[in-house]
């Protein structure tokens, strides 16, 4: 008897160290609340960042913990930053009231796509995702007298946070209420996929036979993870639409979705940081090689891409898991 | 009536066009179920060589032709021993990646050769213009472009039902490890497929530069055209991609003519039904692990 609670505290206490938090993480979110004082000037920049970080972290949930790959997630991301930006042009100018009103119509239409997604294999799975993307893109260049088709949706008018803090020119007020909103809906993922359901998804995408031997319901739990994913991509569309004030038709096009699946694969997938971490870089890097030639940075992608997934298929923060696994173990072997 | 007719006719030929193009395509994925998005770069391949070569060579339509096929097959070899090689058994997410990313490099690498304008193409003077046909005036170059389709379409069943390595092909397609155990040595089988496809193509694309058009962001826009032919008809299966490839050429040019208001709206819809009808393709078979 007591054995087995011994035993059970054992599990326990690993899934305990793993919900802990490390200090790495710690200093990631000081680190962002640091980038407030310290780069005053390019905090536009900074949220743009942020804001593609939360966007990947939504699809780290689908690909990184359950293994559904879609080339189609913009789609919920351009429904998010339409339905902000329409609620905004028609008179409803409260931040928080767009969040909500873009999370549940990113959600409405999460729900009813994750039913197409149970069907047929990978390849089939990709194209109905893809389909879905570029109908979505055809809508809005054509329903010109709603979205403004390929001149983007203009006389988006935020009104202030709270009633007190109005979005400035230079970005403060957006960084902070962008932070604010991914760090919220980080922690929220983050108790997830440390809890028992989080668990049950790793499980399917590690192997969906015996997932159902083990008797979780894999359907079901596809349906909601598709569905909060695509809530959050929704959210993440309507900051992008908040602090910019303007929708432009790219929030729905193939490259969006097409770069995001980069993002996440450049960072890290099924890490919670890899998405924020990929977007830092590959913003960054894509703000440098852009200006000097937009060829030059799609050279430069392809090649990247090609060479990571021949040779570096973690991403970066794997390699730096993998990179720190091998220094603990020389040091387990120093010290026996 | 004549419209019909004549809508009929060209989304007859686009079709035929696809078709070629894809079905290399569908084999080498219902052989080695490697997502290769990059199909659409071999076609590019094909019709930026031809260009080329009919311009800066001053070799003739017609014997650049066979040129085209040749180069895009070797070619198309050298990147399967260097890059799809070590990823056949990999993650479906590993090969997507991979081949975005062959497209990216295309794109980013002919925008700069050749700038981001469309090609222009001389078809021979004995091609051009219209033949009167029962009063439907029947452009001569589609009618080349069917003949041609019908050539290779029967070429490919001939070779497929009627030769060894057709049967080779067959048994790998159906069961890749009893094939093996019966010595036939899949992975020659494949890179053996995976040229001719790719040259196949390349000539699709050759061919095709007067109806799709030729640009950088050629693999990208048709991309979706070609994975929808071979998704709908069945990897691994000749009659199911022809098909669909002639299905889906009438059902754009008929929905581009009659409602151009949806613009791509059509084959899109037409794509997600088709899926949810038939996700293992028109006529697919459930691949036998």
């Amino acid at each position: 008897m007591s054995d087995n609670l011994a035993k059970a505290s054992r599990h326990l206490s690993f899934l305990k160290a793993r919900e802990r938090w490390k200090p790495a993480e710690m200093a990631f979110w000081l680190l962002l609340i640091g980038v407030y004082f310290v780069f005053p000037s390019s905090l536009v920049f900074a949220s743009q960042i942020l804001i593609t970080g939360l966007f990947a972290l939504s699809l780290d949930m689908i690909l990184g913990y359950a293994g559904i790959v879609t080339l189609g997630h913009a789609a919920f991301f351009g429904i998010g930053a339409y339905t902000a930006g329409l609620m905004a042009a028609n008179g409803l100018h409260d931040p928080f009231l767009g969040l909500l009103g873009a999370g549940i119509a990113a959600g409405i239409a999460g729900y009813f796509c994750s039913f197409l997604l149970s069907r047929g294999g990978d390849l089939t799975r990709l194209m109905i995702t893809l389909g879905i993307g570029l109908l979505l893109y055809e809508i809005a260049n054509s329903a010109t007298k709603y979205t403004g088709g390929v001149d983007g949706l203009q006389g988006v008018e935020i009104g202030k946070l709270f009633g007190l803090f109005s979005f400035d020119l230079y970005g403060k007020t957006a960084y902070i209420y962008v932070l604010c909103i991914a760090f919220l809906l980080f922690l929220f993922t983050r108790s997830m996929m440390h809890s028992p359901y989080g668990l049950a998804l790793r499980s399917i995408r590690e192997n969906q036979t015996r997932a159902l031997a083990i008797g979780i319901p894999i359907s079901a739990c596809l349906t909601n993870i598709y569905t909060i994913a695509a809530v959050m991509a929704g959210i993440a569309g309507a900051l992008l639409t908040q602090t910019t004030q303007f929708v432009g038709i790219d929030v729905l096009s193939f490259q969006r979705s097409a770069d995001l699946l980069i993002i996440l694969i450049i960072g890290g997938t099924a890490t919670m940081y890899g998405g924020f971490i990929g977007a830092a870089v590959f913003m960054f890097v894509q703000d440098r090689l852009s200006n000097l030639n937009p060829q030059y940075w799609q050279f430069f992608l392809g090649i990247l891409l090609i060479v990571m997934t021949l040779y570096l298929r973690s991403g970066i923060l794997g390699g730096f898991s993998r990179l720190a696994h091998a220094i603990g173990n020389r040091r387990n072997k120093e010290q026996p | 009536m004549h419209s019909l007719l004549g809508v009929l006719f060209d989304g007859l030929a686009y079709g035929a066009l696809l078709f070629v193009i894809s079905v290399g395509l569908s084999i080498t994925l219902g052989l080695m179920g490697f997502n290769n998005l990059a199909h659409g770069v071999f076609a590019m391949a094909g019709g930026y060589l031809l260009v080329t070569l009919m311009s800066k060579a001053g070799i003739g339509f017609l014997p650049a032709l066979p040129i085209v096929f040749c180069a895009v097959a070797a070619g198309s070899l050298v990147l399967e021993r260097t890059l799809y090689r070590s990823l056949y058994k990999s993650t479906p997410l590993n090969q997507v990646l991979l081949s975005v990313g062959i497209i990216f490099v295309a794109t980013a690498g002919t925008n700069y050769l050749w700038g981001p304008g469309q090609q222009p193409v001389v078809i021979p003077e004995w091609l051009s213009g219209q033949y009167d046909f029962l009063g439907l005036d029947l452009s001569r170059y589609r009618l080349f472009l069917m003949a041609i389709v019908a050539l290779i379409t029967l070429a490919l069943v001939f070779g497929l039902e009627r030769t060894r390595f057709g049967a080779k092909i067959r048994a790998s397609v159906d069961n890749q490890r009893t094939a093996e155990s019966m010595g036939i040595r899949v992975d020659r089988v494949f890179q053996l497929t995976f040229a001719l496809g790719s040259g196949l193509a390349g000539l699709g694309g050759a061919l095709g530069v007067d109806v799709l058009g030729l640009d950088p962001n050629f693999a990208v826009k048709y991309l979706v055209y070609f994975l929808l032919v071979v998704v709908v008809g069945g990897p691994g299966s000749v009659f199911g991609t022809l098909l669909a490839a002639l299905l889906l050429g009438v059902a754009d040019i008929a929905g581009k003519y009659y409602v151009p208001q949806f613009g791509a709206f059509i084959i899109y819809v037409a794509m997600i039904i088709l899926l949810l009808l038939f996700p293992h393709g028109l006529l697919g078979r459930r691949k036998s692990k």
